[in-house]
């Protein structure tokens, strides 16, 4: 369980180091990630205690959301001028957005 | 109450108390969720923010406060983010030979997104700041951010549409999915991760792992090909 989560924080933090020294247009914990994916193919095995780190994290992922979600309300009165339209172009955009991709993925995949 | 006044001074201040009102709260809608079956309309996110945002308000508490407790869970993202690359590794060989249908539905997801977002919101009327807050608003925060303050748009308003377009899109996966009778949990995932980041992620991940391990692929790459992708639309979109 720590050596997971110093695997993870270390990724990350490498991550971080990467992005402020190339000054790469991307967020450190995608870098983090995209190293622990380059170290664990190398290694060619996810030990079990990172595959069940990693899968209690990600199964309460949604809790990580919250406090974000808690802020929108802080920014309701961006809403008050164009609210209509904001969230029109939010629902149409996203529902056409996988509808496009599920049926992009179908096509190609020849099912 | 004159006892018990400082005592909720106390705690209102504590960061202990948001913490801990973010966690139970949390867990109570995760609760509520699987008792409904992970019926989509029971979304944790939406449900717990709707717990804490009322107790906020009953409280008088402001959203500073709040935060400085709640951020310890807004800080796990980093290492969440990281962790993603376990099951990708674990569905490596899925993944591999799912490469041609990931590229397409990337594309169509990625272009059908910033297009339609721009589009709509143009028709409606939105000025030009707006829609470059809006343009992005499909990929994780800190990345939709940096497009829409490049662009001349408010990275404030971003962060907001960011979290309603993954709570949209989360709500909207699986009955748009069973509708279209789209059974391949590959493509299932992999569109929640394109249109709707983490939170549709984490709802990949409710559903089903492979789902989820594609969801992970589809944030991360739509990530990628947005930061490109956005400010070459909104130059041809200037050019009309």
């Amino acid at each position: 369980m720590i050596n997971a989560i110093a695997l993870l924080l270390g990724c990350q933090l490498i991550g971080e180091i990467i992005v402020r020294l190339v000054g790469l247009p991307v967020p450190g914990p995608v870098v983090g990630a995209a190293l622990l994916c380059a170290g664990l193919l190398v290694r060619r095995r996810v030990s079990p205690t990172l595959d069940t780190t990693a899968r209690t994290i990600l199964s309460n992922l949604s809790l990580l959301f919250v406090p974000a979600a808690v802020g929108v309300v802080e920014h309701r009165e961006l809403f008050l001028t164009h609210g209509f339209a904001l969230v029109a172009a939010l629902v149409v955009s996203t529902v056409m957005a996988l509808a496009a991709a599920a049926l992009a993925f179908r096509w190609v995949a020849g099912e | 109450m004159n006892e018990a006044l400082p005592l909720w001074v106390y705690l209102s201040e504590e960061p202990l108390t948001w913490l801990t009102v973010t966690v139970i709260a949390y867990a109570i809608a995760d609760r509520l969720a699987a008792a409904v079956g992970r019926h989509p309309a029971a979304n944790p996110v939406v449900v717990s923010a709707v717990l804490v945002i009322g107790l906020l308000q009953v409280t008088g508490t402001p959203f500073r406060t709040y935060f400085e407790g709640a951020q310890f869970v807004h800080f796990m993202l980093g290492p969440a983010t990281v962790a993603l690359a376990v099951p990708l590794v674990q569905n490596r060989v899925l993944v591999r030979r799912s490469f041609k249908p990931i590229l397409a539905a990337l594309l169509a997801g990625s272009v059908t997104a910033v297009t339609c977002a721009i589009l709509i919101g143009w028709a409606l009327g939105l000025p030009s700041d707006v829609l470059a807050s809006l343009a992005p608003k499909s990929v994780t925060t800190p990345i939709a951010m940096g497009i829409a303050s490049a662009l001349g748009g408010i990275p404030a308003l971003t962060a907001v549409l960011v979290i309603l377009t993954g709570i949209i899109g989360a709500i909207a996966v699986t009955p748009l999915m069973n509708v279209m009778g789209m059974k391949d949990m590959r493509a299932r995932g992999f569109a929640a991760g394109v249109a709707a980041h983490g939170i549709g992620t984490a709802r990949a991940f409710q559903v089903d792992p492979v789902a989820g391990a594609f969801a992970g692929v589809g944030m991360a790459l739509n990530g990628a090909l947005t930061a490109l992708l956005v400010p070459l639309a909104f130059l041809l979109f200037s050019a009309f």
